[in-house]
Parts: C-alpha cells; structure tokens; sequence
C-alpha cells in the first residue's frame, strides 16, 4: 500500500502523521543508529516505521524478545557511541525496569531515548500505571510531548538532551499522542555515513559493583539537581502570565486546555510543562509567585501537583479534586474542571440518551481464529480445569461464551501462577495458556521452573506465527526479522524438550477432532505437559491463501431452536455464525471456512461447499 | 475554520484509510489537521472510531455536540455517538448493519435499520447510503468506506474540493485499485447529490 516513506528527505514538507510515525520521524532526524522494542500498544508503529527505513539508512531495527532485552541492546549501542532508542508501552518498562533503575548511575555515551507509551483509560492494556513515577524512581530524566509535530521535536530534543547529560532519557507519551494524528513539518535527516562504534572501557563507572555504585550514586543526584536547573531553562515549557489563577498543565492535555480556555475566553495564567521530570522549580517558583490559586491538570496520578504542594507556600493547589486519577481526560472534561476553578459560567454539551437498546460490541476472535478451535476444545473435554491465561488476542477467550480463561495479570504470568496453584493443592487440572510471544517474552524462565519444581501441569502455547494482538510483528519463532530478512526460526518442541517437559505433542487446531483427541491423551498423563497449537492467525491466513469457501447450512437438517446440543454453532462464538428466521446462517463476507462450525454440529447440518 | 468529522464503524471496515485521505487533502488544501483514532486490542472487531479535525484544532479529539459530520460505516455505530453531534450535524450512514456476535441467536437481537435510522434524524440531517452495493458496482465490497467518503464529500459546507479528495485517494490506496476507488468515491458522492 502506498503509505508515507518515513525517510523522504524533502525539509519543509508537511505530511499527515501519526503520532508514533512522528517520533520515528524524529530519531531518523536525530540520526538513531540502533533501534529495539519489543511490540506492545500503544508503541507498536514507532519500530515498525523506523525498520521500514533501517536497510536503507543503515540503521540497525530489531523486534527484541522482551523489553529488557530492547533496553539493553541500546544501553550496549550508546555505550559504544552510536545513538539508540528503546521502545515499549508502559508496562514494557516493568520488564526493563532492572536494566533502568542502575542506567541512571552508569548514564550513557551516545544519546540514548527510552519511549514510554502509557495508556491512560487502557485502550489496550491491563493497567493505567503512570510511567512518570517510573522515571523518577530510576532517577531519568523525562519530557512529555502534546501532539505529532512536537513528538518529533521532543525525539530529537531527548537525545540531545541524553548527550549534553550523559543520561538515558524517557519520552512519555500517552495513547492519544502515540496514535494522535496532525500535521508535521519534516526536518532534514542527517547524513547516515558509517558512524563508527568506540567503546573506552571504564570499569568504575560500566561495572555496577556496590564499591563502583556507591561512588556513582552521589554523581547521579547531583546530575539530577543540574537537570532541575536547565529544566526551569528549557526551551519545553512554555509560560504566559495573565490574571491571579493560573493552570499548570503537562502532555495531550496542553491542548484541551488551550482549547478551553479559547472558548471559555477566560483570564488565566498558563505554563505548559514538556518537561516533567525533574520539574523546573525555579520556573514553578516564578510562575507560582504571580498567581495565587492553581489548578493543574494531569492524567492519571497527580505527579507534579504532589510536587508542587510541597513548594507552593500560600498559593491554593488545586487538581484531583476537579479532575479524575483514573482514565484519560477528554477536552469537556477539562473545559468543564477549568470553568469551575476559574468560577465562570459553562453549560455541558447536553447527553442524549438512545432509545433503542444498543447491543455491546466488544472486540471479539476473529472469524476463523484458531484460538478459537483450541478454547472450544478444551470445554469439550469435562475435566474440572482452571485456566491461568496471559497476555494476547487470546485473552478475549475469557469473555462469552468460550469462557476458557480464569486469570490474566501480565506477560508470561499464567506460566508460572498455574504452578502456584498446583503447588497449593487446588484439586482441578491446571492449564497455562501462553501465546508464541509472550511464550518467548517471559514464559522461558516460568517453564523452566515448572519442570525444575516438578509442577504437573498443562502448558499450551498458541502459536499463530506472529504476535498478532499488535498488528502482526514477527518474533524469533516465525524466521524473519524486523526489516523482513530471513533468520534463524526456534523450533518451540524443542524448546520445551530441552526445558524438560515430560510431553510435547504439535497439533492443528482448525483440525478439530485431532486437537481434542490430543487433549485428552494430554490430560490422562500427568507432569509437565507442553502443546503447541500451531495455526497462523486467520487474519495471516488470508495473505498466505488459506481462507476456503464458506460452508452451507442444509436447512432440513438445521434444527434451530431445537437443537438438542443447545446450538452448539453459536457456542463456538465466532462472528460469522449468525442466526435468521429461527436456523443458523453463514455470513459470507466474514467467514473464513476454518470449518469450526461443521466440526462441532451434531446433526452434519452445516457443510463444505464442494469446490469446483 | 474547524471541521469536526466524526467517523465511527466496526473494526476492520477501513476506519483508518478514510482517516488518511482526509487528512492528507486538508493538509493539500492548506488547513491544519489533528485527529485521533483506535489501534490495537479495540480493533478485533470491536467499535471504533476516528475523530478528524480539520482547520485550527489543538485537541485530537472533538469534544462532545460539535461534531459537523458523522460518517457511520455501520447503521447501529452511528447512535454511539449522539452527544458528540453538533444541532446543524449531517451524517451519512452506511445502510447495511454488521450485527454484532453478542446478538447472533438473540430474541433481543440487531434493531431495525429504519429505527435506528429513525432515531438518528432527531438528531441531525440524515442520508442513509448502500454502501455494499454501491461499492461491489465499483468493484469490491471493500470499497465501501470510500463509498461512504464520496457521500461526505458531496453533504453541504463540506471544506474539502472533490478534486483533492481524489488526488489523495489516489496517493493512498494500492494502485492497482486506484480507478477502483474513484469509481467507488464518485458513487458515493452520487448516493448524496442524485
């Protein structure tokens, strides 16, 4: 498809980008040699972008197996002097958390940016941490862009800022900069010679020891007061004094506020933060000074109103009690908080109730989703079973009616929690369900451990060849990387044999009766038992020409309501079984004749279509 | 100026490309442009929803009762979004339902598309559109979204030129589909105009 080159050199063109598009733009300008992340929403595009770029520049882009490792290919970049960015959503810097928190004490070489993309409201994610309190925990410094031209000035800005400190740097975005669009003025990308890699060995300041540490430590915080002061300098915050209530605002919401204030036509003071950690005192000092009652509006936690009780002296702060803690803001919500801090008068646009009752439309499995077929699978067999799922597309086998999913807290979580039940003495089967990702990303160690600890579980690995809940990025099973070139494919039974478990069977699942014959042998054995469920995902299936025609439903022998398994084809939950006149129907233009349907009607009434 | 655009449907109906075009023929007609859209986990099949917003916007998204357009890819995703239209909305709404799996089988299932129709133009204009049809005369049922962008295009005030909008579809979707899509575009914009 003819989308935008995000390594067209034309400065002074305006392009309509994505948010994340943007900050790829930005490190191409800034010259990024080494890029890593590990997919996660709302942070996915930024890698795919600059590895679209990568064979061209000679930039080095890679899908890293987990967040720690992405951190640390860049950490071994910026050491050896070429600039690097490390990727991920928000709970990805959990998992590279290790790596960051003692980054700070070492600082860095080259210029090193860490994108944090948090999602406040969680589009697409199991909490609204706010990742702000991360950077100050690690003692890194971190800038919060608004909109798509300043996520690309902020990229570059961040690694100019990681070199004049020799500290890795986090940008912090949110769900809508990172999938914000607006209008961006391109700069000029820098000419990608071969820059030369150089590392000058220095043990006391690369080799964290206590003894190196403890002579680091004071470094870093006196590194830190420095960056408090160029905060109040920076080029990031902006100020405007006009009236005695001012409003302190940081990140997407710099714009609803603006907004607000335009249609409110309001008297107000303004400093819009870029830089929110560490906080620029002075200029806080300054601002607060002028004013003598301040709202601050922030999603999520109230990370700089904290800070700023704490050196406010008789200025009134104001904030979480107008503005909520949990979920993003929206341009009402914050036009409505600043009218009654600012006391004018606000009418809310007026809610409309719907009469007719709207059905939900929860994202669903994809038609012809093989998760699908295991999930079904697995109820077949009557065995009291608890499910210790993960983090995937098929965590949506939690909802109706598959049902087959009872915990799911984080990455590779299932693996080891299946473990703690059994070790607890649950009386039920346990069965871990771990996609080929996650599997890769955090669920190596976990069955390790089962096999280790002598845990009797059932471990089963979908692998659908890509991780496909982020938009399809290859990982190190599937044998090709980021930039598309052919690698080295791990081979998942092997994997498994080689960690020690006791069973590894292979199945299809869209080969249903198979699947559930493999199951059960499954379950009459005991020890750790490992299945890999290999289908490529349906919406892969597509491009690779393995959708078939749809099945037919035979009418007479469709005996709809009546159906004595309960209407076993709507049981199934897939999209394209629908329901008319009392009688299953195939809807054609979503079904992918996986054959799901045929396989579980008890009276053959749904059939393949002979092909001519 | 400010043209707020509002375009809801279910995932995988073409949201995304429609957000492109737009954006890229306001940036080409020499407006601003800011929008937002759904990525990720929403999008199996789930609503989504892309906010556009052309001309001197800050924020990505339109607050609620000042969306001027509604396009809706899906009859029953319109009436999510009511509290956004603005009093002088427009809205085209593709006429063909995609009923949600959570309503296969139900007694209480998909509600009628001229009651949702119905409902709809309490709250503004209304121009129900075949989309499906319209787009396999052009072609492929997966023109519908831009089916629906001709419609668009051709409602009253709307900023951006016929001429432009065709340009950037052109720039955007896979070549070979290129007379495909105008075909499609300018059925679109027919369904409105007559």
């Amino acid at each position: 498809m003819a989308k935008f080159n995000i390594a067209v050199n034309e400065p002074g063109m305006r392009v309509f980008l994505l948010g994340n598009l943007a900050i790829a733009r930005g490190a191409l300008e800034a010259g990024v040699r080494v890029a890593a992340a590990y997919p996660g929403t709302p942070s996915s595009e930024i890698l795919e972008a600059i590895a679209s770029a990568a064979p061209e520049l000679g930039i080095h882009a890679e899908w890293s197996t987990n967040e720690k490792v992405a951190l640390e290919v860049a950490i071994g970049a910026s050491y050896a002097g070429v600039r690097a960015m490390a990727m991920m959503k928000h709970v990805g810097v959990n998992v590279a958390l290790d790596a960051l928190a003692t980054l700070a004490y070492t600082g860095v070489n080259a210029g090193l940016v860490l994108v944090s993309a948090d999602d406040p409201g969680m589009h697409s994610s199991q909490n609204e941490q706010d990742n702000r309190l991360l950077a100050r925990f690690a003692k890194v410094p971190c800038i919060e862009p608004y909109d798509a031209q300043s996520a690309k000035e902020y990229t570059k800005h961040a690694f100019k800022l990681s070199e004049k400190f020799q500290t890795p740097v986090m940008l912090r975005t949110t769900t809508r900069v990172s999938h914000a669009k607006g209008d961006v003025t391109l700069g000029e990308l820098p000419e990608y010679k071969k820059q030369k890699a150089h590392f000058t060995k220095d043990a006391r300041r690369y080799v964290c020891v206590p003894a190196h540490s403890r002579a680091l430590h004071p470094v870093l915080n006196k590194k830190l007061a420095q960056l408090e002061e160029y905060a109040s300098k920076s080029e990031l915050n902006l100020m405007h004094l006009e009236g005695e209530r001012g409003i302190i605002v940081a990140g997407v919401a710099r714009n609803y506020v603006r907004e607000a204030i335009e249609r409110l036509d309001a008297e107000v003071s303004l400093l819009e933060l870029g830089f929110t950690f560490p906080l620029p005192r002075k200029l806080i000092e300054r601002f607060l000074s002028s004013v003598n009652e301040v709202l601050v509006v922030e999603e999520l936690e109230p990370f700089i109103e904290e800070q700023i009780k704490a050196i406010c002296g008789d200025v009134a702060v104001r904030g979480k009690d107008l503005l909520p803690r949990e979920g993003e803001f929206t341009p009402e919500l914050v036009e409505e908080a600043i009218a009654q801090f600012l006391e004018v008068e606000y009418s809310p646009p007026p809610r409309r109730k719907v009469k007719i009752e709207l059905p939900p439309r929860p994202p669903v499995l994809c038609p012809g989703c093989s998760h699908r077929a295991l999930f079904y699978a697995l109820k077949k067999i009557t065995r009291r079973k608890i499910y210790t799922g993960d983090i995937g597309c098929y965590t949506l086998g939690a909802l109706e009616p598959l049902k087959a999913m009872d915990t799911c807290l984080c990455m590779g979580s299932g693996l080891s929690q299946a473990q703690g039940f059994y070790h607890a003495g649950v009386s039920e089967d346990m069965v871990a369900i771990i996609g080929d990702s996650t599997f890769l990303h955090a669920g190596l160690p976990a069955l390790l451990n089962a096999a280790y600890n002598r845990a009797d579980i059932l471990v089963i690995i979908l692998d659908n060849r890509t991780t496909a809940m982020t938009g399809h990025q290859p990982h190190p099973g599937v044998g090709v990387t980021a930039t598309g070139s052919e690698t080295k494919a791990v081979d998942f039974a092997a994997v498994a044999k080689a960690l020690g478990a006791d069973y590894v069977a292979k199945v299809r699942p869209n080969n249903f009766e198979e699947t559930v014959h493999v199951l059960e042998e499954a379950f009459s054995r005991r020890g750790l038992r490992v299945i890999i469920a290999e289908e490529p995902c349906a919406l892969l299936g597509r491009k690779l020409g393995l959708w078939k025609t749809p099945p037919e439903v035979v009418k007479e022998r469709c005996e709809g309501y009546l159906c004595s398994a309960c209407r076993a084809c709507l049981r199934i939950g897939c999209p394209a079984v629908g329901w008319k006149d009392g009688k299953a129907r195939i809807i054609e233009e979503l079904c992918t004749g996986c054959g799901l349907c045929i396989a579980v009607c008890p009276n053959d009434a749904i059939v393949e279509v002979e092909q001519c | 100026m400010l043209t707020n655009v509002l375009i809801a449907g279910v995932g995988g109906q073409g949201i995304i490309l429609l957000s492109d075009v737009l954006g890229n023929a306001a940036i080409r007609s020499g407006y601003g442009v800011r929008g937002s859209e759904t990525h990720g986990m929403a999008q199996r099949g789930g609503s989504v929803v892309a906010h556009i917003r052309i001309g001197d916007a800050r924020s990505p998204l339109i607050p609620r009762g000042r969306a001027d357009y509604l396009v809706a890819l899906e009859p029953l995703e319109a009436l999510r979004y009511l509290d956004y239209m603005a009093e002088h909305c427009i809205s085209v709404v593709n006429s063909t339902p995609i009923p949600p799996a959570s309503t296969h089988g139900r007694v209480a299932g998909y509600p009628s598309v001229e009651a949702i129709l119905e409902e709809l133009s309490g709250y503004a204009e209304v121009f129900p559109v075949d989309a499906l049809a319209l787009a396999k005369r052009a072609g492929s049922v997966l023109t519908a979204n831009v089916v629906m962008l001709g419609a668009l295009s051709a409602l009253k005030g709307f900023p951006i030129k016929q001429k432009v909008l065709e340009e950037s579809i052109a720039a955007r979707v896979p070549p070979k589909t290129i007379n495909m899509n105008l075909t499609a575009f300018k059925l679109g914009r027919k369904a409105v105009k007559g």
